[in-house]
């Protein structure tokens, strides 16, 4: 069983993520994909804790690319997680997320953003970013837990 | 608080817990819930509570309180405390661990820390024995 999620989600590896989702999905291993964070062992070290008796490895979006085939491949049942759309996007380009589904977990509000759901803000770029992540066959939606009502993209774009 | 507070206690938790704990502490021991100050994750960003949960800890010597070890509360106040000596986190928070903090804030960070663990890991008992 390859990968098993695809999340966007700020706070990465936290309650939601490990006790919601994975008391569903049961994940050997989480992948971070974050660029700073790819480089703060500190950083790394606070969300293995997190991460309890499961893997957490992170990396670059350039270096996720390269082993998402292996991940795909591998026994090991894997949460891939990324902290912005625009992260996610870069994983996805040139169709390497084709047919695959990605999951709007939780961006809070800041500066620019717009609240489309209460868990959910997001800013022109974000908007930008999912319809090009569309275009690109990837199929995107918004649910923060399992059994929440999942959101397709359409209707969060809407208005 | 005691009379004489010398450290802070913050508790970051999920949803209305912290506020819901302040208001137990509040009810038993009056007064003495001032010492405490309840911030929830409910709505916010990683870096959005993180700034909140400094401003409540302040510079001097602080527990944070925490629900669960493994979220966003838990990691908010783990990262608070890089650099920070004198910050310490307890996950699995209760309410006797709160009660015995608010009368004994007066003690030095170490050995309130020490005390609060003993007082909260205590208090999970089964009264009665099996039945």
């Amino acid at each position: 069983m390859p990968i098993v999620l695809f999340r966007v989600d700020e706070r990465l590896i936290h309650g939601q993520v490990v006790i919601g989702w994975g008391h569903h999905l049961r994940p050997d291993r989480y992948v971070v994909v974050d660029d700073e964070l790819a480089s703060s062992d500190w950083e790394q070290d606070l969300y293995r804790l997190g991460a309890g008796d499961s893997i957490a490895d992170f990396c670059t979006v350039d270096t996720a690319r390269e082993r998402l085939a292996e991940w795909r491949a591998e026994s090991k049942r894997t949460i891939v997680l990324t902290g912005d759309i625009r992260t996610m996007r870069r994983l996805a380009a040139d169709r390497l997320l084709d047919g695959e589904r990605v999951n709007l977990g939780g961006i809070h509000h800041g500066p620019g953003r717009a609240e489309v759901l209460s868990y959910l803000h997001l800013t022109d770029e974000d908007r930008h970013d999912l319809r090009a992540m569309t275009a690109e066959g990837v199929s995107v939606s918004a649910r923060d837990l399992p059994d929440a009502h999942k959101v397709q993209l359409a209707n969060l774009l809407r208005g | 608080m005691s009379s004489n507070p010398q450290v802070r206690g913050v508790i970051v938790a999920h949803g209305a817990m912290a506020r819901g704990l302040v208001d137990a502490v509040r009810h038993i021991a009056g007064d003495a819930a001032d010492g405490l100050s309840p911030l929830s994750n409910d709505g916010k960003g990683p870096a959005q509570l993180k700034e909140e949960l400094e401003a409540a800890a302040g510079a001097g010597p602080a527990v944070i309180f925490v629900d669960l070890q493994r979220g966003s509360c838990g990691m908010a106040a783990l990262s608070s405390c890089r650099d920070q000596a004198r910050r310490v986190v307890l996950s699995g928070v209760n309410l006797p661990m709160l009660l015995d903090f608010v009368f004994h804030d007066e003690l030095p960070l170490d050995d309130l820390v020490e005390r609060l663990i003993e007082k909260g890991r205590t208090a999970i008992a089964q009264p009665l024995g099996k039945s």
